[in-house]
């Protein structure tokens, strides 16, 4: 059954508080998620009151400022800081982003909340445990299939093929979309979600892949794809503005076309 | 979950069951056909409100009216038997639970569907008269 509370040891309480340094001039509070396997406590919530005059424009800026000079145990991912790595995608003002494309000041509200990726374990702090996430990516078999013997020279794809894959290859792999999806939340196991599904189409619409059916087979279930119900989650939360929602429906399509 | 089950393992699952499509397709053909079904039989009720009993019980003997009844009986109960079977296997995770409230969606559906459809017949070729 589906869980509406968190599980007792899952419930979130009230932790510290970090107060702004003296002289700060502009200050922004971030209350956000803070988790330690080790001490076998609660998550909480701890609030930090940031002088953003003094870091950069972006969430990733302030929490790695308050990583450096309020709290060194915050714990989250981060890498290229610019949109490309998919490592600091997080939770911030209730919306699945990566903390490195979105400016704090553009979160509505007092203060800015930021927790891991909803419904996935937490290994600490802002870091989830993308394990299954990453198992469903690679299912998909995400690579080209084929039966001809290779070319001496390339595969080769005319412009107009190729321009199908636009809009499904820029997909980083970061998670936002996924673990926004509620059909994700309710059947993680058996739905494959949006992310990986994307990328399944990503193969599908392949012009020099040879294993469409065969890849069309192996999506044909009612939970492993027809679990999207079309809540479009995935698409508003893309933070490379990509639309898994469109991808699974033209998957649905090419499994009807199968069939009439 | 056995705790040594590796990530693929798990991700596998027991596989794809191979069957879906024909359903999606169901689904959509039923809310097609729902559309203009449900708009006719919301604009016949609003008439027969207004007319007596005798005028009901004739109008329900027209051919072609107890045909899209029959058809909007049949292809509702058919939508919702989909529409809930999709709810519970979304929510219900529990092995008993799920497959209980699957089969009691079915038999529900089935004996609405069958009230009705019995009750049409009746009022069609005998009048209504008990």
């Amino acid at each position: 059954m589906v869980e509406l509370t968190l599980p007792k040891n899952s419930k979130v309480g009230k932790g510290k508080h970090h107060p702004a340094p003296d002289g700060a001039k502009k200050v922004k509070t971030f209350r956000v998620y803070r988790y330690d396997p080790e001490t076998g406590q609660n998550p909480r919530w701890d609030t930090y009151d940031v002088a953003v005059d003094q870091c950069g424009p972006m969430v990733l800026d302030a929490i790695i400022h308050i990583k450096n000079t309020m709290d060194p145990s915050l714990t989250f991912r981060r890498s290229c800081r610019e949109g490309v790595c998919g490592s600091c995608a997080m939770n911030i003002g209730g919306r699945n982003t990566l903390a490195c494309t979105c400016a704090w000041e553009d979160v509505p509200g007092q203060a800015i909340q930021i927790s891991p990726l909803p419904h996935q374990p937490v290994i600490k702090d802002l870091v989830p445990d993308l394990t299954q996430f990453f198992a469903q990516y690679a299912e998909i078999e995400p690579w080209l299939h084929t039966d001809t013997p290779e070319p001496e020279k390339e595969w080769k794809q005319s412009i107009e093929d190729r321009a199908k894959l636009d809009g499904l290859y820029e997909c980083i792999l970061c998670a936002c979309c996924s673990t926004s999806c509620p059909s994700y939340w309710w059947n993680p196991e058996k739905f494959m979600g949006p992310a990986a599904l994307l990328h399944a189409y990503r193969w599908l619409i392949d012009s020099r892949d040879e294993a469409t059916g065969e890849r069309l087979d192996a999506l044909e279930d009612p939970f492993k794809l027809y679990r999207c119900h079309t809540i479009m989650n995935c698409a508003q939360v893309c933070p490379k503005g990509l639309s898994p929602a469109k991808a699974i429906a033209e998957i649905k399509k090419m499994m009807a076309e199968r069939l009439l | 979950m056995s705790g040594f089950q590796t990530d693929h393992s798990r991700a596998r699952g027991l596989g794809a069951a191979k069957h879906g499509a024909s359903h999606w397709i169901g689904e959509r053909v039923g809310a097609i056909a729902l559309a203009p079904l449900s708009l006719w039989a919301v604009y016949a009720g609003i008439g027969l409100g207004r007319a007596d009993y005798g005028t009901a019980v004739a109008w329900v003997g027209n051919p072609l009216n107890a045909v899209l009844l029959f058809l909007l009986l049949v292809t509702s109960f058919w939508h919702m038997h989909a529409g809930m079977r999709v709810i519970v296997e979304d929510y219900i995770h529990k092995t008993f639970s799920k497959v209980a409230l699957l089969v009691l969606n079915l038999f529900v559906c089935v004996l609405a569907g069958g009230l009705g459809v019995f009750a049409l017949l009746k009022v069609a070729f005998s009048g209504g008269a008990f």
